[in-house]
């Protein structure tokens, strides 16, 4: 897949002879290096989890989110450069919360008269997550116009409940969005995509969904190639309230009826490896 | 009948009786269609019930260019909703916006109103909109200079869950009581049903309006009842 596109590549504003703008290609390269990122809509909701890859040993456990709230009903997991993906997920935030609730100002009539490039909210009702998604790659997009701006380098995977049904959307750093039953972004993606396309996600709950992305990021991490990594998980289903929640083992919020979500995953997808080394 | 000039030049006020009732299904919007400029009728059979989309329609009261305005701002801002969205727009969008227009505006408008529409996610919804911009979601509200009239016959006739006769009788039956008592509301009585299958008007002549205390039937002119082969020419 890969080829050098010698004086072509330059500059995001410009085409190869074979139609291909390769500054865009290599940002998607940015993202393919980074720890994997995985989600699956259950019947009941989605659940995303992260492999966080631990670059020094004094990094302290929890830090460097990858898994984001923006909105109530909504979260999403950043692969590729963090700097580039905390601006994805600020403008997210941002957009969300101006849909639903009315920014005030004095000149309140003239805001909802000019529309510059954020769209000034009034809705009224949560985003739906449609439309935060087609925003996010609108914005993400409009990064690979200009020779000024630089595509972003992270792909993001936003997974959502709203009034329509859970839903998962992944979008790259070209501006492409789709929505998807599972999908996954970064180092073990192939892998990934694999174990994901053998699961029954219709019929799983979001409780057998944490097990099984969990089982499947332990799965894809390379032990060789990089040592340490740090599970990063969360989930909006039916029993969260339809609300999105990270990480699952703080105290705070405490699942009923289990102790601990996060551990027991952790617990069944270390079992499952051994499983399989066994073999 | 001592018109001054000035009178026919006041600004145009829906004097106006508008009513939303919800039913088991959908809502019913009635309204009167009196038009006034001071004592003078500018309108005697306008329509007060607006459509904002497919689903959600307005009545308007109050002064008749601002509700005319405001009306016009959010079916607007729902177009481009609904193109975004891909899918119709709730009600409860869309009496946000009006809202939001009356309140930051409301220095400058004088306008009551009432929206009322279906949508998959909720069903029939109505919500008054008064003068300053509240928004309220009511099984049922009144609006204009004649709801003063009905507020004691709401709350003995207004029941829940009732079917689309029940309420379309309902509101024309309101309307018309409020005509008999309000100089500012008259004319014809005119109702939007709108439910899963979408939006139907109908349309109430008065001569069709049941007649109330002290209400004379209308009196068919000398002039028809004498209809004699060639009358005499009358002579000054």
């Amino acid at each position: 897949m890969s080829s050098i596109g010698t004086g072509y590549d330059l500059s995001v504003t410009t085409f190869s002879p074979d139609g291909r703008v390769f500054q865009i290609e290599y940002a998607a390269k940015a993202v393919d290096n980074s720890g994997t990122v995985v989600a699956i809509k259950c019947k009941d909701g989605v659940v995303m989890g992260v492999e966080k890859l631990i670059a020094s040993k004094m990094m302290l456990p929890g830090s460097n989110r990858r898994i984001h709230s923006v909105h109530r009903h909504s979260g999403m997991g950043v692969a590729g450069l963090a700097a580039d993906g905390r601006q994805i997920v600020a403008r997210a935030k941002s957009e969300a919360t101006n849909y639903e609730k009315f920014v005030f100002s004095l000149v309140g009539f003239l805001c909802l008269y000019f529309t510059s490039s954020v769209k000034l909210g009034v809705y009224g009702e949560p985003i739906p997550v449609k439309e935060l998604a087609e925003r996010v790659a609108s914005y993400v997009h409009l990064c690979t116009l200009y020779w000024w701006l630089r595509p972003f380098g992270c792909g993001v995977i936003l997974g959502g409940y709203d009034r329509d049904g859970p839903q998962l959307y992944m979008v790259e750093p070209s501006g492409i969005s789709y929505r998807y039953f599972g999908a996954a972004i970064g180092k073990g993606r192939q892998a990934a995509k694999t174990e994901i396309e053998k699961l029954k996600l219709s019929e799983m709950t979001c409780r057998q969904g944490v097990i099984e992305v969990a089982k499947i990021i332990y799965g894809v991490h390379d032990e060789a190639k990089d040592k340490a990594f740090e599970l990063e998980m969360s989930w909006v289903c039916d029993e969260s309230n339809r609300q999105h929640q990270k990480p699952l083992n703080v105290p705070t919020i405490r699942v009923p009826g289990s102790d601990d979500v996060l551990e027991e995953a952790k617990t069944a997808a270390k079992a499952a490896l051994e499983e399989m080394d066994a073999d | 009948m001592d018109v001054s000039s000035g009178d026919l030049n006041a600004p145009h006020s829906m004097g106006t009786t508008i009513i939303g009732v919800t039913y088991d299904g959908g809502v019913v919007l009635g309204a009167d269609s009196r038009t006034s400029t001071g004592m003078y009728v500018a309108n005697r059979a306008s329509d007060k019930i607006t459509q904002l989309t497919d689903n959600v329609y307005i009545c308007r009261s109050g002064s008749a260019a601002d509700s005319q305005i405001v009306s016009d701002y959010v079916r607007y801002y729902l177009h481009q909703h609904t193109i975004q969205l891909g899918q119709p727009s709730t009600v409860k969008v869309a009496a946000n916006l009006v809202r939001l227009i009356s309140y930051n505006n409301k220095n400058m408008l004088q306008t009551g109103l009432i929206v009322g529409g279906w949508d998959k996610y909720e069903g029939g919804k109505i919500y008054g909109i008064p003068l300053g911009g509240t928004i309220l979601e009511l099984p049922f509200t009144i609006g204009g200079s004649g709801s003063s009239y009905l507020y004691g016959f709401f709350d003995q006739a207004w029941k829940e869950g009732m079917t689309q006769e029940e309420a379309e009788q309902l509101v024309v039956k309101a309307v018309s009581l409020a005509i008999a008592r309000d100089g500012a509301s008259g004319g014809v009585v005119r109702t939007v049903t709108i439910n899963k299958d979408g939006a139907s008007r109908k349309f109430y002549p008065g001569d069709t309006l049941p007649l109330w205390h002290e209400e004379l039937a209308p009196q068919d002119s000398l002039l028809d009842i004498l209809s004699s082969a060639s009358p005499e020419p009358m002579i000054c």
